[in-house]
């Protein structure tokens, strides 16, 4: 079985966003980027699979050069091999597009990536991917499990889930509670330096979107307290200030 | 050229969220001086479907194959592409949620448009430029996107516009057909297990969220946050360490790797306030932080705070609340 596993490198969560002067990228400056933390869910789900039923994981990231202490993590956490697309991530359409020419070559059986992306928040490559190759994407899934050449997922959907059997090569979008992350240990750590982690151009149309600025929400105005002990003001505040009751 | 909004539904109604994707479109084929059609997709009943004249739908395309009544990625995808085609749409909207990207995501490249998700607000067409506003960031920070394609797909976060209430409107429903063949159903569910709702408001869509953290000390005590939930009309949410210790299942659990909610109202009753639990709800308009621990971070997000115990002030706010009504 081989698994095709796509990763993000984003601010960590923690991170307080500013952008540069003109308002049109983010200000890396003191930014500690992390493997996009839905990714974490399909890597190590892939490597779980992999160490159950045997086969290759691949994870493959869109990035320059600065992406690859995240790639050697992701390496180290336990997949095999790496490829980087050597290029800025710029919007989905242009991710989705690197993602399905790698997996056109690779031949890879299950490609899996997280939901979302925590800093462009897009939901968007996944179903991109799928379409590109024309096979199934199922997103967001809970669960995955593999038994021959049929998986059993568990779909996310508003108020429940479907579960959803495929086989034959798909797309899945990973979520909790699918597996706990992994974070790589010391044995990991060592052998990942040596693992191949391949570097190729980018290929394919250019984006059909372009982020013109980025601007942080308004200021909140500072908490409003109210005393315990008449708790019930709280309640008319809602209805004749805030006007949400 | 017009505009093609698709529509949710479940158990026959019309969900919330494709309200206020009706009422996105018809503003915008309003602004583009053009009409908006809507494709029905789930389980839905004419009378519901009409009222969407409503929000300015003028017409409605609904497919009663009996196989679309769940949803399928494949099939939803063929069908509104098809819809797309007959209507000649140039811009397709839709709701941002995980019905609405799936689809939309595949949609974008089979139709060659360009496609936002999470948008808060209706385009600016100045200079010739269609731009949208989305959340990115994890609610931390807002983008202008370009989107250059002839065809453009919106995906609108819910709670971002008001439905219209063109009283006594209606829309014509039409019967629809994609020609669905069996593999466009390759990712069909074997079943589908829909969760017990408190009182049947669904966290994903509802706008009022009354939502418990650890400081509830057990999953005994949550009465009082469904006391208060239900008084207002409100769905029922936690803190991720609450549902990992199973007080509360899963599907309840906003914040960073759960869900992300944008009600107008986010009560939050002894949770600290983690950087992960606040990605959940930043884009909430009002939130109110109920901690017996002044110093809790949450604070410094919210609106309106209760230093105080919860088992205290819960069930004042409850009663309160019933007294209003």
């Amino acid at each position: 079985m081989k698994f095709l596993v796509c990763i993000s490198n984003v601010p960590d969560t923690t991170t307080k966003i500013t952008f540069t002067p003109d308002n049109k990228e983010l200000n890396k400056a003191g930014v500690q980027f992390v493997i996009n933390p839905w990714d974490e869910y399909a890597l190590t789900r892939a490597i779980e699979l992999k160490e159950k039923l045997g086969g290759n994981v691949t994870v493959l990231n869109v990035g320059e050069a600065d992406t690859e202490p995240n790639i050697r993590k992701a390496l180290a956490i336990g997949a095999d091999d790496a490829i980087r697309v050597n290029a800025k991530p710029t919007d989905a359409f242009f991710v989705a597009q690197q993602i399905a020419a790698a997996a056109k070559d690779g031949g890879y059986d299950i490609i899996l990536m997280g939901k979302e992306s925590i800093d462009y928040n897009g939901f968007q490559v996944h179903g991109m991917v799928g379409e590109l190759l024309g096979i199934p994407t199922v997103a967001p899934a809970m669960k995955l499990d593999l038994e021959g050449n049929t998986a059993t997922l568990e779909r996310e959907i508003e108020g429940g889930k479907e579960i959803v059997e495929v086989s034959g090569p798909f797309v899945v979008s990973c979520q909790e509670p699918m597996c706990e992350p992994r974070i790589p240990n010391m044995r990991g750590i060592m052998t990942a330096r040596t693992k191949p982690l391949k570097v190729v151009e980018p290929t394919g149309e250019a984006p059909r979107t372009q982020v013109t600025e980025y601007a942080l929400p308004p200021k909140k105005q500072g908490v409003k307290l109210i005393p315990a002990e008449s708790a019930g003001d709280l309640i008319k505040l809602l209805r004749n200030e805030a006007k949400v009751i | 050229m017009s505009v093609l909004v698709v529509v949710e539904c479940d158990n026959g109604e019309v969900k919330k969220s494709s309200l206020e994707v009706a009422s996105y479109g018809s503003q915008v084929a309003q602004m583009l001086g053009t009409t908006a059609t809507a494709v029905a997709v789930g389980e839905a009943t004419e009378a519901n479907l009409a009222s969407l004249g409503e929000q300015g739908i003028s017409k409605v395309l609904y497919d009663n194959d009996s196989r679309l009544k769940d949803f399928v990625n494949g099939a939803y995808t063929k069908l509104i592409a098809a819809a797309a085609q007959q209507e000649s749409a140039q811009i397709i909207v839709l709701a941002n949620s995980n019905i609405g990207t799936a689809v939309g995501s595949r949609l974008s490249v089979r139709l060659q448009a360009s496609l936002a998700t999470n948008v808060v607000e209706l385009p600016k067409t100045d200079g010739g430029q269609f731009v949208v506003k989305r959340g990115a960031f994890s609610g931390k920070a807002f983008s202008d996107v370009v989107l250059s394609g002839e065809r453009k797909i919106i995906a609108v976060k819910k709670n971002s516009m008001e439905p219209l209430h063109n009283a006594g409107q209606t829309a014509t429903v039409e019967q629809f057909s994609a020609q669905l063949a069996d593999a466009d159903f390759a990712d069909a569910p074997k079943q589908v297990i829909m969760q017990e709702q408190a009182g049947g408001i669904l966290l994903p869509e509802a706008d009022k969220v009354v939502s418990g953290g650890r400081g509830m000390k057990g999953p005994e005590n949550w009465n009082l946050i469904e006391d208060l939930a239900k008084a207002l009309g409100a769905a029922t949410a936690c803190s991720k360490p609450v549902s990992d210790v199973d007080w509360r299942p899963h599907h309840e659990h906003v914040g960073q790797t759960g869900i992300t909610v944008s009600p107008n109202l986010y009560i939050a009753c002894g949770i600290s306030g983690a950087i992960q639990h606040l990605a959940g709800v930043n884009s909430s308009k009002v939130i109110v932080v109920i901690n017996k621990d002044p110093e809790a971070p949450f604070f410094k997000a919210a609106d309106y705070g209760i230093v105080g115990d919860v088992f205290d002030v819960l069930p004042k706010l409850t009663q309160a609340v019933k007294e209003l009504n």
